[in-house]
């Protein structure tokens, strides 16, 4: 069935279903069911499954993680909520030193199907300390999934995915992609792992990972227009990673940037840069290009942050270096920004 | 008790300490190639809890774990296999001592690293609850864990939700060479609980029937009163933090004087009431050679298993 639907209701969607599928699926986490629903991702759950699989917690990261894991290890399937990916840094010895090892540790004896769900993301003012996105760091755990959806049709479809997963999957959603709205299939299954090519093109190969995918399509179309044709390929799961789609993409267009919703020192860039500059040494043009955040703390006002974020001028600005143009003039063109939100289609 | 009962809790209480002792004269070798750290003084704690638990209780360590795994095991193949690495080991080698466990009889997982398995230990009590099953689950844990802040958040969250878990805490009085008076800002653990709606008891862990006891009435506590337990018993920890060693030279303690090493050890305060209650020292010294012939035989198929083949090193990584 089809349907056309925010982010932020796909994810409300999948988690419905999967509850209604399956009596063990149950969501909890700090206000999971106070009257906002974790910005609506969780409206209508406490109503309809009750209080015992839809519930708030007390101020313990740390300990409630491992109380996902708990009851993960008894055979129930835990979705944990953050508000803010930065408040799993309290969770992080019950993720580092507990989930992503205890498969391994019981010699395969333990299963972990567990999902922690959190927002990431910009805007606002959100300063430092809610601004982080952490997938490099989770990533860099063996024993760990890491998930970020970028369309209504992945959050719906990928959640679905995490939430069936016999292991414990990060799920980390943008915040700007909340009220993003596009078609979903509620029959559409995407397992975790392949990227997924989100526009086809001959130039340059861009690899993003969440809100970057947007940007990206951005400067996409404002490049198109000049005859430039960039391949936009989502990462949608960057651990474990199936990099074979990317290879092939960049076989062909010799040239590769990975924008990246990441700090670049030590991250989920460098990673696949590496990856791909071994793989397709002999294909490349010119070496692979990486944009990320500045590598500072995100600051609070706003001329800063949007210098702090990758923005599509960015990416437009890498393209026509790596292609040897002239830099356009983008002053008539429509970046988004908090001010202009995007709402899709995606 | 029944004489039988009480040998084989006897059985049970020498077959932790016997491991141990052999784990001292194997260790030298270095072929156990994963640090240990021995519980000989504890053994009363885990054993005599355990003894008491209902079937289908469910279990969480610490890294000083090897009598909790054996009072509920009773496998020493598994537990040599594993602490000599070899591919008969409950975890294949991967787990060694500090992270045995035995899921599948009950015994989820242990830890090295302080406190972790506590809310874990929470979560599969909120997984009975939510399956509306009346199983026990029970958390070990030492007093070093009271300093962690996951400890008060576990507690905390046990007690909103009136979990049926027993927290027991084996308070040798040191965080590796620290002493509590060092490190504890409350007059007392039981003291310190005492604001939560638990339940509460304290005792001395070097008494096997004791802590039977002390397991038996909080749990008859927790039935009429659903809400936690916390057992808090003081042990001696005769040896090293780590290792096979005692270190009554290294100056932070003092080696208790020879009457007082007889009241802290639990199995020779265990040997002197079975005796002073009918049991003959030849029976226990019978119970004494089949542990030991048992240990042996499984230190010897150790030693000789394989190891993991090379290609196990990327297994079970993810489901």
């Amino acid at each position: 069935m089809n349907a056309h639907l925010s982010f932020k209701k796909a994810i409300n969607l999948a988690l419905e279903k999967e509850m209604e599928a399956d009596p063990d699926v149950f969501v909890f986490g700090l206000d999971v069911p106070d009257h906002k629903r974790l910005y609506g991702s969780t409206v209508g759950l406490v109503e309809r499954f009750g209080e015992r699989r839809c519930f708030g917690t007390p101020l313990s990261e740390d300990a409630m993680t491992g109380v996902a894991l708990g009851a993960a290890i008894s055979g129930l399937r835990p979705v944990h909520v953050h508000i803010r990916v930065d408040f799993m840094l309290l969770a992080m010895n019950q993720i580092a030193n507990m989930i992503s090892n205890l498969r391994y540790m019981s010699g395969g004896q333990l299963s972990v199907p567990l999902v922690i769900r959190a927002v990431i993301g910009r805007g606002w003012g959100q300063s430092a300390q809610h601004s982080k996105s952490l997938h490099s760091i989770f990533a860099h755990l063996p024993g760990l999934k890491v998930v970020l959806p970028a369309s209504p049709q992945d959050a719906y479809s990928l959640l679905r995915s995490a939430i069936r997963d016999d292991n414990p999957v990060i799920f980390l959603e943008h915040r700007w992609l909340y009220d993003v709205e596009g078609e979903v299939d509620e029959g559409c299954s995407v397992p975790l792992g392949p990227p997924a090519i989100r526009r086809e093109g001959d130039d340059l190969t861009v690899v993003c990972t969440s809100w970057m995918n947007v940007e990206a399509m951005k400067a996409a179309d404002v490049l198109a227009k000049r005859g430039v044709e960039l391949e936009v390929i989502d990462a949608r799961t960057v651990a474990p990673l199936d990099v074979e789609p990317i290879i092939t993409s960049v076989r062909k267009t010799g040239r590769a940037l990975i924008a990246d919703y990441d700090w670049v020192f030590c991250g989920f860039s460098a990673e696949l840069a590496a990856v791909i500059s071994h793989r397709c040494f002999g294909a490349l043009r010119q070496p692979v290009e990486r944009l990320g955040f500045a590598h500072v703390p995100c600051p609070t006002t706003r001329p800063l942050e949007n210098l702090f974020y990758p923005s599509a001028a960015q990416i437009i600005r890498t393209t026509e270096r790596l292609l040897g143009l002239e830099a356009a003039d983008l002053s008539g063109e429509s970046f988004y920004s908090h001010e202009q939100r995007f709402k899709g289609p995606f | 008790m029944e004489k039988a009962d009480a040998l084989r809790v006897y059985r049970k209480l020498i077959l932790a300490r016997r491991a141990e002792e052999r784990i001292r004269e194997e260790y030298g070798r270095d072929e156990m190639k994963t640090p240990v750290h021995l519980g000989i003084g504890q053994e009363a704690i885990p054993v005599g809890v355990c003894q008491m638990l209902p079937p289908g209780t469910k279990s969480f360590g610490t890294y000083r774990n090897h009598a909790l795994y054996l009072a509920v095991t009773d496998d020493t193949d598994r537990f040599f296999g594993e602490l000599y690495g070899k591919v008969i080991g409950e975890a294949k080698g991967k787990a060694g001592s500090m992270h045995l466990a035995a899921p599948a009889r009950g015994l989820l997982a242990t830890s090295a690293v302080v406190g972790t398995t506590i809310p874990v230990a929470v979560g599969a009590a909120l997984a009975n609850r939510y399956r509306e099953s009346e199983e026990l689950v029970v958390s070990f844990f030492g007093d070093g864990a009271i300093e962690e802040g996951v400890f008060w958040e576990s507690l905390n969250f046990a007690c909103l939700r009136r979990l049926h878990i027993l927290f027991v805490c084996e308070d040798n009085g040191l965080a590796i060479h620290t002493p509590t008076r060092q490190r504890q800002g409350f007059r007392s653990i039981p003291e310190a609980v005492q604001g939560f709606a638990c339940h509460v008891l304290s005792g001395d862990g070097s008494d096997l029937l004791h802590v039977m006891a002390l397991t038996r009435q909080i749990l008859e506590q927790m039935a009429q009163d659903p809400k936690p337990g916390l057992l808090h018993l003081s042990y001696f920890r005769f040896l090293e933090h780590v290792g096979p060693q005692e270190d009554f030279d290294a100056g932070y303690r003092a080696r208790p004087a020879p009457e007082e090493f007889k009241r802290l050890d639990p199995v020779a305060r265990f040997e002197r009431t079975l005796c002073q209650n009918g049991c003959n020292p030849s029976e226990l010294a019978e119970i004494r050679r089949e542990v030991d012939e048992q240990i042996a035989r499984s230190v010897r198929a150790s030693r000789e298993a394989p190891f993991a083949p090379p290609d196990e090193l990327s297994q079970d990584v993810f489901a």
